[in-house]
């Protein structure tokens, strides 16, 4: 998209020109140079090289893309970058540390919750997002609640059984 | 996605002047709907004006008669776990949480909410003739694959259905949109504020270029003892209506002294039926009584090759959803089938 944009670039050079986006991505502030219609999935991958957030469908279909934006859970691929300005965004890079794997990375290893692992990223950050909200009470209500990310390699049982062990943990 | 300038509003004063600047001006909000339809280039826009840090109604307020007032900036996540929304209003409640995801709850707004677009496969296709998208191209629904689309209300020009969940609540509930334009301020019943399709089915609603939504008003009664939504679609949950029912009912003694029920998937906009609801009125609250309720709010209806199944559907729909709302402890998450 972001190619085609340049080629598309038209004499109306000065209003659809480039502008300063900042964004605090995993609690560094990046300075990203942007046009409006730029994704924040495209953002993250294309300018600010975080590759860890997938682009599945692009239209909101099947939750690969999804990051947390001040703790809450949602699309990259449906919401511009330039509206994003002042959110805190994590991405699947920043929810654990170098030395320590977050609890639901752990659990997923632990209960094989994948197979090519393209939804791996947006089920974790998803997942995270689920706990924070607080109000899944039982399995059903987390398979309910966690509808929004398809797993096309059909690793969904376990991934249900990784987040079950996470939240009972932290219950 | 074509290009575009984009700014920020800060009051609806402002938003308002915004989106004059031309005709292609567009707000975003949530961006969930307008942002896919871009993509695909079914809406274009040469200004895109960002509503999410307009000053007021992002809350929910209560209002002096006793209702309350969702602020239009409100996501639909936060509007569904509202304390004062579960408690009072569980239905517009669960009408929310059936519909799409997570996500998508998180970022969709309620003013969007009211404003998405139809999911028919031929609108979403540019390469299509679609009287939606491109009035006088005709409609490739009617001859074409049509199993979501409508079996009530529908025209000649447009069969599409509108694919909101929170909407069909809103319209059991009564609700009225408040909106300010250049004009001025205004308010509109919900049931005046979508449009069937009849000839010009390109204007989904009553909102004119340059308006705004600000809030939706909630009347005091929330029928919080006898309500149930229910959702029936290809998979059980993060998929659009093929039948969805709210219903909501005031009882005494078993005798329905008010009955609101609202048909979601099977029209060009919530569909309520003055008729079946009268009949209700006074009558035991019973299978029998509500199959016969069923039967009047799906007169007129009429399928087409692969949508028919949905007249018969709809039908089990209100019964199965009536009867649940004798007992809206057996509600599932998803808006399912109780068991
Ligand atoms: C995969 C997927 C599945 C979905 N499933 C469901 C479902 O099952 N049930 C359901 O009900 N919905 C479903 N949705 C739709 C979703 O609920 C809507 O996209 C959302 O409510 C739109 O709100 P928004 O704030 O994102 O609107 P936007 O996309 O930002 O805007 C939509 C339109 O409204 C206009 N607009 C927005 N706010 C205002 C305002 N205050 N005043 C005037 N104009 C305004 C915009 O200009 C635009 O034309 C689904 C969406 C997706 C992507
Ligand atoms: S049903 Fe309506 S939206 Fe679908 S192709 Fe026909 S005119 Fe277009
Ligand atoms: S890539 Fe965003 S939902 Fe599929
Ligand atoms: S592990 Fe392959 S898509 Fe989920």
């Amino acid at each position: 998209m972001a190619i085609l944009s340049i080629v598309n670039q038209n004499s109306c050079e000065e209003e659809f020109s480039l502008r300063e986006v900042p964004l605090k991505i995993n609690g560094k502030l990046v300075n990203l140079q942007l046009r409006p219609w730029v994704s924040l999935l495209d953002a993250l991958r294309e300018y600010a090289g975080l590759t860890g957030t997938k682009k599945g469908c692009d239209h909101g279909q099947c939750g690969a893309c999804t990051v947390l934006c001040d703790g809450e859970r949602i699309l990259s691929c449906l919401t511009l970058a330039v509206m994003k300005e002042d959110a805190e965004i994590t991405t699947i890079e920043g929810v654990g540390t170098e030395n320590e794997l977050h609890p639901l990375q752990k659990a997923f290893i632990a209960h094989d919750a994948f197979q090519c692992g393209y939804c791996t990223p947006g089920q974790i950050c998803s997942a995270i997002g689920m706990l924070n909200e607080g109000k899944a009470q039982n399995r059903e209500d987390v398979k309910e609640l966690m509808s929004g990310n398809l797993c096309r390699c059909g690793a969904n049982s376990n991934i249900i059984d990784a987040i079950m062990e996470v939240k009972n943990e932290t219950i | 996605m074509n290009n575009f300038t984009y700014s920020k509003a800060s009051t609806v004063q402002d938003a308002v002047n915004r989106v004059q600047q031309g005709p292609e001006a567009k707000f975003v909000a949530g961006g969930t709907n307008l942002i896919d339809l871009m993509k695909y280039h079914v809406i274009t826009t040469d200004a895109l004006i960002d509503v999410n840090h307009v000053e007021g109604y992002h809350a929910i307020e209560a209002r002096g008669e006793g209702g309350i007032r969702l602020g239009a900036f409100m996501t639909n996540a936060k509007t569904a776990y509202h304390p004062i929304i579960e408690q009072q209003y569980p239905l517009l409640s669960r009408a929310i949480l059936a519909g799409a995801s997570a996500q998508i709850r998180n970022m969709a707004t309620n003013g969007g909410n009211l404003l998405q677009r139809t999911r028919c496969y031929y609108f979403y296709d540019v390469n299509t003739p679609c009287n939606k998208r491109e009035p006088g191209s005709g409609c490739s629904a009617i001859g074409g694959y049509n199993r979501i689309m409508a079996i009530l209300g529908a025209s000649e020009s447009c069969i599409a259905v509108f694919p909101s969940d929170m909407c069909v609540a809103l319209a059991a509930l009564e609700a009225k949109v408040n909106i300010s334009g250049p004009h001025g301020d205004r308010s509109l019943a919900f049931t005046d504020f979508h449009r069937l399709p009849g000839n010009t089915p390109d204007i989904d609603n009553n909102l004119s270029h340059g308006e705004i939504i600000t809030s939706i008003d909630l009347p005091s009664k929330g029928f919080s003892d006898n309500y149930s939504y229910l959702k029936l679609r290809d998979r059980n949950s993060y998929a659009f209506a093929l039948v969805s029912v709210a219903t909501a009912l005031e009882l005494e003694d078993g005798i329905v002294r008010e009955s609101r029920i609202a048909l979601g998937g099977v029209a060009h906009k919530p569909w309520r039926s003055a008729e079946g609801e009268a009949f209700l009125q006074g009558k035991e609250a019973t299978k029998e009584n509500f199959t016969r309720v069923a039967e009047i709010i799906l007169t007129g209806a009429a399928g087409y090759q692969y949508n028919s199944f949905k007249i018969e559907l709809a039908k089990r729909a209100i019964v199965r959803n009536c009867m649940m709302a004798l007992n809206p402890e057996t509600q599932l998450p998803g808006a399912q089938p109780s068991r």
